[in-house]
């Protein structure tokens, strides 16, 4: 191996930073930004981690995003979105956030309107659940006074709490809803400091889109990576973390390279990176592993969705009896989902998108997708496309799946397995360990954990996570 | 370097770090947190361009000695000096 050739630049790197996920690159621009040797390693060819693009017969997808969640209007301050912009020094027009439209839960019966204006929520739900008006109140107070600043809060039952405050388990359900669909980790129920995260995220801020999707964002965080000195190193990732006495001594690389660092930080997942250790046993079965994850279907169509009436811009959709979040036995549970139809932001200066898009996610089954050949693998994935649009279209106003059928041009669906190949998430676990690593720290003294499994959700949440560790082990106390 | 000259150097940082809050009517003898929305991560930022931008170190026992612009004058002050008294 001729070292001088191959990449890292150096063999040393105050901060080496494991996955270029939105997390990574903020912490790696932070550090860089205030002087720190910085390496970000990523093992795929593109940035952004859970939150990529795909470019298929001249399409771009995008992977992760349906909406920014947390977001609030220029003026508005001390919420995480602003926290982030200051941080990384982006300026709000770059991003080109467009609000939504208005979005909707919808269950058998009942439907409750939302949009970036929570009154409307509000007065929904007084609507259809008028007895719950005083319960309403005392469950938005504990989220008010739930300090989500705090970095190691309690870990209490989300539905404990809300059970306390609402006594109607429709309006619990439809609240859970898509707080679980936008980033809940665990089966059935969720922590009550992550509700309260997701509820102010979703609800009291909202949903914004950039009008060209998640590579908007990710050109100015990869300018930004640039413009701090950071060293990026693609297609490069940690095959091995060498422990000696507590600490991280070195990082073997994938080309052979084995480089130093004072500190690491990983956004490669809590699990995913303890199985890069040498000092960890449980490398072939690691423990804390989500057990929940996706598939999705793009459908692209040749009209406006909503010039035959659609004019959602997320609708979160559950048809069973009692809404379940949990890995199905089957390959896909079809019974709920979300419903997200891209053209439906207000894009300013009267931009459309060129085509129409409709996009169904649905709860899947990692093994049992993990598990098909590969014809079986290309069947499948065909009739459950067909059975997921179906049982979603029940909650639009169409006749049936097949109006929009006869306007797709063209498709595209990834699954689990997908998610896994090419994130390196463990059972392609969206929103990682069900166990949160709150503090960031791990068994190795100088080893530090950022992104989805340090607790922070969403796009905005992922990057204050980065924020926060950077700041916290990596610039104060220096 | 004046006591208005440091002063003018921490609100220019403050402008960088926060450029949507309005700097034009800050008063030097009112906490900053209590005329403008700064967290302690923004203060943190106060402290590391100082570092960056004009290797003035401040150690995080003194962090609330940049409450206000008067209180970073005083503190910064003799710092500013020691490092000029140095080149």
């Amino acid at each position: 191996m001729n070292q001088a050739k191959s990449k890292p630049k150096k063999d040393h790197y105050d901060v080496v930073i494991i996955g270029a996920g939105m997390s990574g690159m903020a912490a790696a621009i932070r550090l860089a930004h205030f002087g720190k040797d910085v390496c970000l390693l990523e093992r795929h060819n593109a940035v952004g981690g859970l939150n990529s693009f795909y470019s298929i017969g001249g399409r771009k997808y995008d992977v992760g995003l349906h909406a920014l969640t947390n977001y609030v209007p220029p003026g508005v301050k001390g919420t995480p979105l602003v926290k982030i912009l200051r941080q990384l020094r982006i300026a709000r027009d770059e991003l080109d956030l467009n609000p939504q439209r208005c979005s909707r839960i919808a269950f058998p019966g009942v439907d409750l309107k939302f949009s970036n204006d929570f009154t409307l929520l509000e007065s929904e739900i007084l609507r259809e659940f008028p007895d719950q008006a005083d319960g309403l109140q005392t469950l938005l107070r504990k989220i008010r006074e739930w300090d989500d600043n705090q970095l190691d809060y309690p870990d209490v039952s989300a539905r404990e709490i809300v059970g306390e405050c609402l006594s109607n388990p429709d309006l619990v359900e439809m609240l859970f809803c898509p707080l679980m669909f936008y980033g809940n980790a665990r089966e059935h129920d969720m922590e009550f400091g992550q509700y309260v995260i997701l509820f102010k995220s979703l609800f009291f801020e909202g949903f914004a889109r950039p009008f060209d999707g998640i590579r908007v964002m990710l050109r100015v965080v990869r300018n930004k990576l640039k413009e701090s000195g950071v060293e990026r190193c693609m297609k490069l990732g940690v095959k091995l973390i060498q422990a000696e006495q507590g600490r991280v001594a070195a990082l073997e690389l994938d080309n052979g390279r084995v480089i130093t660092a004072d500190k690491v930080i990983s956004c490669a997942g809590w699990p995913e990176t303890l199985s890069l250790c040498s000092d960890v046993e449980t490398k072939e079965n690691p423990s804390n592993v989500g057990r929940l994850s996706f598939v999705e279907t793009i459908n692209i169509l040749q009209r406006q969705p909503r010039e035959f009436g659609l004019e959602d811009t997320i609708v979160f959709f559950n048809d069973a009896e009692r809404f379940e979040f949990a890995r199905p036995d089957e390959l896909v549970d079809v019974r709920s989902g979300v419903i997200c139809i891209p053209n439906n932001y207000d894009y300013s200066e009267g931009r459309q998108l060129e085509e129409g898009i409709i996009r169904f996610t649905a709860q899947a089954n990692f093994e049992k997708w993990n598990s098909l050949n590969e014809e079986d693998y290309v069947d499948q994935k065909s009739w459950w496309f067909k059975a997921l649009g179906e049982s979603a279209c029940k909650f639009l106003p169409i006749d049936s799946f097949d109006v929009i059928q006869q306007q797709t041009m063209v498709t595209d669906m990834f699954t689990p397995k997908t998610v896994k190949k090419f994130t390196g998430r463990l059972a392609g676990a969206v929103y990682g360990s069900p166990i949160k690593n709150k503090p960031g720290k791990t068994h190795l003294e100088n080893l530090y954990i950022c992104g989805t499994d340090q607790g922070f959700l969403g796009i905005v949440g992922a990057m204050l996570s980065g924020i926060t560790i950077a700041n916290l082990y990596g610039l104060r106390g220096d | 370097m004046t006591r208005d000259d440091i002063q003018s150097i921490v609100l220019n940082i403050i402008a960088e770090i926060a450029p949507d809050e309005d700097l034009s009517d800050v008063a030097p003898n009112v906490r900053l947190r209590d005329q403008l929305d700064l967290d302690s991560m923004d203060f943190l930022d106060i402290v590391m361009e100082l570092r960056k931008q004009h290797g003035i170190e401040v150690p995080e026992s003194d962090y609330q000695e940049l409450a206000s612009l008067d209180s970073c004058a005083n503190y910064l002050e003799p710092k500013f000096a020691a490092l000029q008294g140095s080149n």
